[in-house]
């Protein structure tokens, strides 16, 4: 299990660095998207793996081993604001789109953009 | 519950008071979204009553902190395991200077700015909101919540008044700190993974033990927790988004955008004081935020010679001067530190009046600039609208007026006598020659003493550019709201090298109180925290 999650974990997390150093803004998002699963998930991972354990302390006296809640509610937390940022930047990624015609990062195409005097070989 | 963590079941209303700088500027702002957009004396209004209160409120906080840290639990729950905000002196002092700056700006957008957009008020607010819970809170996951909330109000802030630069500086802007904010959960989780708390006192509480297992990790946790505030203070080499989008952003939202650096300054200054002063890993990362600090100051200086407005010479001033705490900070004096407290106060001041400054300076230069519409739906573009949009008095004489205010503004930022800057910086210089003098002692006064010409040359030089030269545009005209804002920053920058004994005074007791950090555990876990 831990094999699994650590692989997850590092697959998402270097799919999502090379993703957000790609030149497209959609790129640059779903490069995000899979960088906050990646660090959600190893928030989860921080709590300890566990198997069949209750989240709560004394709810099945016998049971000695629990899990630890506290990750799992920042993992929510966590979650939901990342959620609203990534909507927040979808927008402004569609805002930039809409005013400088390309979804290059930098607002402009590479090769087919004309000179101007801030800018003489683009 | 026993001892000093049993919770007194009379509260009166004072008790209260540190949770307000939070739930006021969010339940107005709240309040403000659900108005018709069209409401704007009402919302400016209210906005301007809610900073009054809010700078009330910090001042008394500041009162009371000089006695005594507040420690307030959330919901009654005791720390570690219920949240905590703490305003001690060092909370008092950022929450003060958060208010000073925000009432200025937010006076300063009643001439034009409020009205360039949709929703600025609320924006503004919420933005405030998250200053001050981030200022104030004694949780690391509460911090980040904050910061997030301060973020995203700062992300509709870069963008209010809309136009291509902003928008695209805004992208920039948005996708660096939302790495940020997983560094910031990746640092986080790390330390709550090794300690099993995220309260700050505990924290503190747990390193001051002989042992710790895992503290490497724990360590690693934190240079990651770090890397996400240098990030926001905008330490070199992770800052390179700060000039471009203080310059693209409107007027009071870069005015007010100066304070979200010194956040990361607070955090790092709050964290390494209290967690790293002695205990398990005394010492940590101090070389480490010396040498940024260095590059920072050096990288801002040489930033603000090239620069070829004054927005952007004013976005590397706020650099150098988060530089110049880190530095001193990484010293390890006390006495420096103190110095370089004193010098953030009155540096932030002086680079959100300037970004004010410049906007009228530089207004009618570049037609470009002016903004386009982006959601048509909600959005004409207010300056052409023919009715008055402009509030209050044009102010004759205004060219004298804001050479005067620009000459101040100068002043400084470079740390040139008589004002507060040339104070802070020989306060910094005082407490370093006061230490044993090594090579980085030297180079950190080398380089202060180089940044400061660094800083005095490019200003002059704009300053005669917007002031001087002759030119064909229109002169700058100067509307009652924007002088009062301007002057506002500008004469607590006065008063602060006037009343600069006092304030001094709080500044090293402040560092005193900080470089003993079981008081602090012993005010927010109570007697018994302290093993």
């Amino acid at each position: 299990m831990e094999f699994v999650l650590s692989a997850g974990i590092g697959i998402f997390a270097a799919s999502g660095v090379w993703l957000m150093l790609r030149p497209r803004t959609f790129q640059v998002v779903l490069g995000l998207s899979l960088l906050s699963y990646a660090v959600n998930l190893f928030i989860f991972a921080m709590g300890r793996l566990t198997v069949g354990a209750p989240p709560v302390l004394g709810a099945i006296p016998e049971i000695v081993s629990v899990d630890d809640p506290v990750p799992q509610a920042l993992v929510l937390t966590a979650l939901v604001i990342g959620f609203a940022l990534t909507a927040l930047f979808l927008v402004v990624l569609l805002a930039a789109r809409g005013v400088t015609g390309s979804d290059h990062v930098d607002g402009h195409e590479p090769h087919r953009a004309e000179p101007h005097p801030g800018n003489p070989h683009p | 519950m026993t001892g000093p963590v049993a919770i007194t079941q009379a509260s009166t209303w004072s008790d209260h008071l540190v949770v307000l700088p939070i739930v006021l500027p969010i339940a107005v702002a709240g309040a403000m979204f659900l108005m018709d957009e069209r409401r704007r004396e009402l919302k400016a209004g209210l906005s301007l009553v809610t900073m009054l209160v809010l700078l009330g409120i910090a001042l008394v906080l500041l009162g009371r902190a000089s006695e005594a840290a507040d420690v307030y639990r959330l919901g009654n729950w005791a720390a570690p395991y219920g949240i905590v905000l703490v305003a001690d002196r060092l909370s008092a002092m950022m929450l003060v200077l958060a208010a000073i700056l925000g009432l200025c700006a937010l006076v300063f957008s009643f001439a034009r700015w409020g009205r360039a957009g949709p929703r600025f008020h609320g924006l503004f607010l919420l933005l405030v909101m998250g200053v001050n819970g981030a200022f104030l809170t004694g949780d690391l996951f509460n911090l980040f919540v904050f910061f997030e909330v301060m973020l995203a109000a700062s992300y509709g802030l870069v963008l209010h008044g809309s136009g291509e630069t902003r928008i695209r500086a805004g992208l920039g802007y948005i996708a660096v700190n939302l790495v940020a904010s997983l560094f910031f959960l990746v640092g986080v989780s790390l330390i709550y993974g090794t300690t099993g708390t995220l309260n700050m006192a505990d924290l503190a509480r747990r390193l001051a033990a002989p042992h710790l297992s895992e503290l490497g990790l724990f360590e690693v946790g934190c240079a990651v927790l770090g890397l996400a505030f240098l990030i926001k203070c905008s330490a070199w080499p992770l800052g390179f988004w700060l000039p471009t989008t203080y310059a693209a952003a409107s007027a009071p939202a870069a005015a007010i955008l100066a304070i979200l650096s010194k956040v990361g300054v607070y955090v790092v200054v709050r964290l390494s004081l209290l967690l790293f002063g002695e205990g398990l890993s005394a010492g940590f990362g101090q070389t480490i935020l010396f040498a940024a600090g260095l590059a920072t100051i050096a990288f801002g200086t040489v930033g603000i010679l090239a620069a070829r407005d004054l927005t952007r010479a004013a976005g590397y001033a706020v650099m150098i001067s988060s530089g110049t705490v880190l530095a001193a900070l990484g010293t390890g004096s006390e006495r420096a530190l103190s110095g370089a407290l004193y010098y953030l106060v009155g540096s932030t001041l002086a680079a959100g009046a300037l970004f004010l400054l410049a906007e009228i300076l530089q207004r009618g230069r570049d037609p470009a600039e002016a903004g386009k519409p982006v959601f048509a739906d909600e959005y004409r573009d207010p300056f052409d609208d023919p009715e008055a949009t402009e509030v209050g008095r044009a102010i004759p004489s205004a060219v004298a007026i804001l050479g005067i205010g620009f000459l101040v503004a100068t002043l400084m930022l470079a740390g040139v006598p008589p004002l507060a800057g040339f104070v802070g910086k020989l306060a910094i210089f005082s407490g370093l020659t006061g230490g044993a003098m090594t090579a980085s002692t030297w180079g950190l006064i080398a380089a202060l003493t180089l940044s400061s010409f660094g800083t005095l040359m490019p200003l002059v030089r704009l300053g005669i550019f917007s002031l001087w030269v002759p030119s064909d545009d229109p002169a700058p005209v100067l509307r009652a709201p924007e002088l009062l804002g301007i002057a506002g920053l500008l004469l607590t920058c006065m008063a602060l090298a006037l009343w600069g004994g006092p304030v001094l005074a709080y500044a090293d007791a402040t560092v005193a109180w900080l470089s003993q950090p079981q008081d602090y555990v012993r005010a927010v876990l109570g007697e018994g925290g302290v093993r």
